[in-house]
């Protein structure tokens, strides 16, 4: 199964999927008195992991891809925090790459963000305190992970496990590495976190469930409905 | 008559007089020579094209000059070694008997048995497991049958199966051929010597033909299956293999549709070697159609996007419905207040995502069941066209204009249809004992000049 691997370290296991909760996008500052023709704003664009936690353990590298018009547009970051700040004027669409640890995923994964810089309100004052934001949230799924994996994110706050299959038994967790590299890797003290967007999934899950209540509701008034005018036609059908 | 006139047929009696002058002719000509009618009709009734039988050789007369007679005379055959004298009839032409060897003595074939000398056999021939004389005794048995080694064996003093039988028999033969000839290279073209017989190899091929013989039609199906399984793992994963070479990571093709997990043997299918990687924002060019294989592929990418597995997924659930459908579930979604992607994609928002998206569907399903339902219900309401099968989807498009022809019908006193005597139980006729012009039409339609 799988590819030919050397060793056990990389066995795959069945059923189990790790996702990895995670928030990508930019935070805009407009230059104000300083700002140029060329350069109006300075933003930073950054891959973070949902609840600020260090994604370098499942995050080996990001590239991002910037418009041709930057010098050296392929911008790559070799470690947490992942992000890439520059000062410019256009907003465009930078093509985000992740690469993942060997144990990990060998193939790397794409996500695309339209820069923000621009407020929404494009009447509203425009302000060098407070940045423009836009931040999307997303899931990476990993399929059938690694044992070496699964050991190493185990218990691992950037890392979403879900129940083990009954009688599964993970080897022993590889002891966390070190106090300081971590901290840095995470971004709860970033200066930006302030301004970081938070998701809740509760008020999403809240107005689904609204939703598919009115709609049950309503499917259960047309069924009414349909037999009601079922019998009713019978009265009126020919022999 | 009236029939004709009314549908307006000629009446044309030279018609038929043209026939019966007709048939006549093509009987002669279809009686062919030599062999009665009723003969031939049993071979197709037709001239063939390549006439198989050469008409003018059937009832051929011999020639009136010789002179035959049968006669009772004994014969010899060149077959029997014995010289038993039989007798059978000949036809004896102008007094001189025929010639020759009795005409089945040609087909008096049997197998050359090697003999081997008793020198031969203390040289090359001898056997723990076979004694001489059961070995002669094997060779004599075979002479005498023709090499039938299921007589042989059911003859053979000892019991021995048919295999040791044959084997001893090769390998002896094989063996001595060897022996006598020459040099090596003379015999290896005699099939005995090219392809010896392989015992073990023998026992192995009539077990299993028996086995496969043998299986219920329990068993056939199963094995059918099993084939067919693995046919489409073997497809899958050449199709993975080739979806593997474009390796792009901008909008790649998801490969094959085929991964379905199977319930027997084995799911050797989702760990393969394809990881295509998955793009966030840019729709998939693949339509998936089953929601397992849906979720099958998605494993077959290692590692995915939650947005793009919930695109997938409700790309399968929709895939049965048009466009526009599509366009009125996200309406829906849109009066609801619910985003039509989900700001905050984890695995159970998306789950409930889904089945909100099913359920509307469902909804809209609903909707149209109950229009139609509701039509319908008004078309046996106004008692007009109601018997008409149909008349529900017709009366779907306009419910007004079931309400024309009501109107018409009663203005022009015009009952159309054929089945007049349920109308009259309707409500509100005006005048229903007008005769209807247009007897015969069962479906209604409108109202023709002609028709008054």
């Amino acid at each position: 199964m799988g590819k030919p691997e050397d060793g056990e370290k990389k066995k795959k296991i069945k059923d189990v999927e790790i996702s990895v909760p995670i928030v990508y996008g930019n935070a805009a500052f407009w230059l104000g008195k300083k700002a140029s023709d060329y350069q109006s704003h300075k933003w930073t664009v950054y891959v973070r992991g949902a609840t600020n936690e260090d994604l370098s353990v499942v995050v080996k590298q990001v590239v991002f891809q910037l418009h041709s018009s930057f010098n050296n547009p392929t911008r790559v970051v070799d470690s947490a925090p992942f992000e890439l700040s520059e000062s410019g004027w256009g907003e465009f669409e930078i093509a985000i790459t992740l690469f993942f640890h060997n144990d990990v995923c060998e193939k790397p994964l794409n996500l695309y963000h339209h820069l923000k810089l621009y407020p929404e309100d494009e009447s509203g004052p425009m302000s060098t305190k407070k940045p423009v934001v836009m931040e999307s949230y997303e899931e990476i799924v990993f399929t059938e992970p690694s044992e070496s994996f699964l050991a190493r994110v185990q218990n691992h706050p950037a890392v979403t496990l879900p129940r083990l299959p009954a009688g599964f038994i993970l080897p022993p967790p590889v002891p966390v590495e070190d106090e300081s590299k971590r901290k840095r890797g995470d971004t709860k003290d970033h200066p930006l976190s302030q301004w970081f967007l938070n998701f809740s999934e509760a008020d999403e899950l809240l107005q689904l469930a609204a939703a598919r209540q009115q709609v049950q509701a309503h499917i259960a008034k047309l069924k009414r409905q349909i037999s009601m005018t079922g019998r009713n036609n019978q009265q009126f059908k020919p022999l | 008559m009236d029939a004709k006139d009314i549908l307006g047929l000629p009446k044309t009696p030279l018609s038929i007089t043209q026939e019966k002058k007709s048939r006549p002719q093509k009987d002669s000509q279809r009686k062919p020579d030599g062999i009665s009618r009723e003969v031939y009709a049993l071979t197709g009734g037709v001239a063939p094209l390549m006439p198989s039988i050469d008409v003018s050789q059937l009832k051929r007369r011999p020639p009136s000059d010789e002179k035959i007679t049968w006669q009772w005379l004994p014969f010899t055959s060149s077959a029997r070694k014995d010289n038993l004298q039989l007798y059978h009839w000949v036809r004896v032409v102008n007094g001189v008997p025929p010639t020759g060897d009795y005409s089945f003595a040609k087909y008096n074939k049997s197998v050359d048995v090697i003999r081997y000398t008793d020198e031969e056999y203390e040289k090359h021939l001898t056997d723990p497991k076979w004694t001489k004389e059961e070995t002669d005794q094997l060779f004599d048995l075979c002479e005498r049958f023709d090499l039938r080694f299921i007589i042989i064996a059911d003859r053979f003093p000892t019991p021995r199966t048919v295999e040791e039988l044959k084997d001893r028999y090769y390998s002896v033969s094989r063996t001595i051929l060897v022996a006598r000839a020459p040099s090596p290279g003379e015999v290896a073209g005699h099939p005995l010597v090219k392809e010896p017989y392989n015992v073990t190899q023998e026992i192995e091929r009539k077990r299993a033909l028996s086995m496969v013989l043998s299986q219920t039609k329990h068993q056939e199906r199963k094995d059918a299956e099993v084939l067919a399984e693995a046919k489409r793992i073997a497809e899958s994963r050449m199709a993975a293999r080739a979806a593997e070479e474009p390796d792009l990571p901008i909008a790649s093709d998801i490969g094959p549709e085929s991964a379905e997990r199977a319930v027997g043997p084995g799911d050797t299918i989702s760990p393969s070697n394809v990881q295509v990687p998955a793009p966030a924002a840019a729709p998939s060019t693949s339509v998936i159609a089953d929601n397992s294989s849906t979720l099958a592929s998605l494993r077959m990418l290692r590692v995915y996007l939650r947005t793009y597995a919930l695109e997938q997924m409700v790309q399968a659930a929709s895939s049965s419905a048009g466009l526009r459908t599509i366009k009125r579930v996200e309406q829906t979604l849109q009066d609801l207040e619910v985003n039509l992607k989900p700001k905050v994609p984890t695995k159970a928002v998306c789950a409930e995502h889904l089945e909100l998206r099913k359920e509307i569907l469902t909804l809209l399903n609903l909707q149209k069941q109950l229009q139609y339902k509701e039509a319908e219900g008004s078309s046996f309401r106004d008692g007009s066209y109601g018997d008409m099968p149909g008349s529900a989807k017709r009366s779907q498009r306009a419910a007004d204009q079931d309400r024309t022809f009501v109107l018409d019908t009663i203005s022009f006193g015009g009952d159309r249809g054929v089945k007049r005597e349920q109308k009259r139980k309707g409500p509100g006729r005006a005048s229903e004992t007008s005769s209807s012009p247009a007897g015969a039409h069962k479906r209604p339609r409108k109202m023709k000049a002609s028709d008054l």
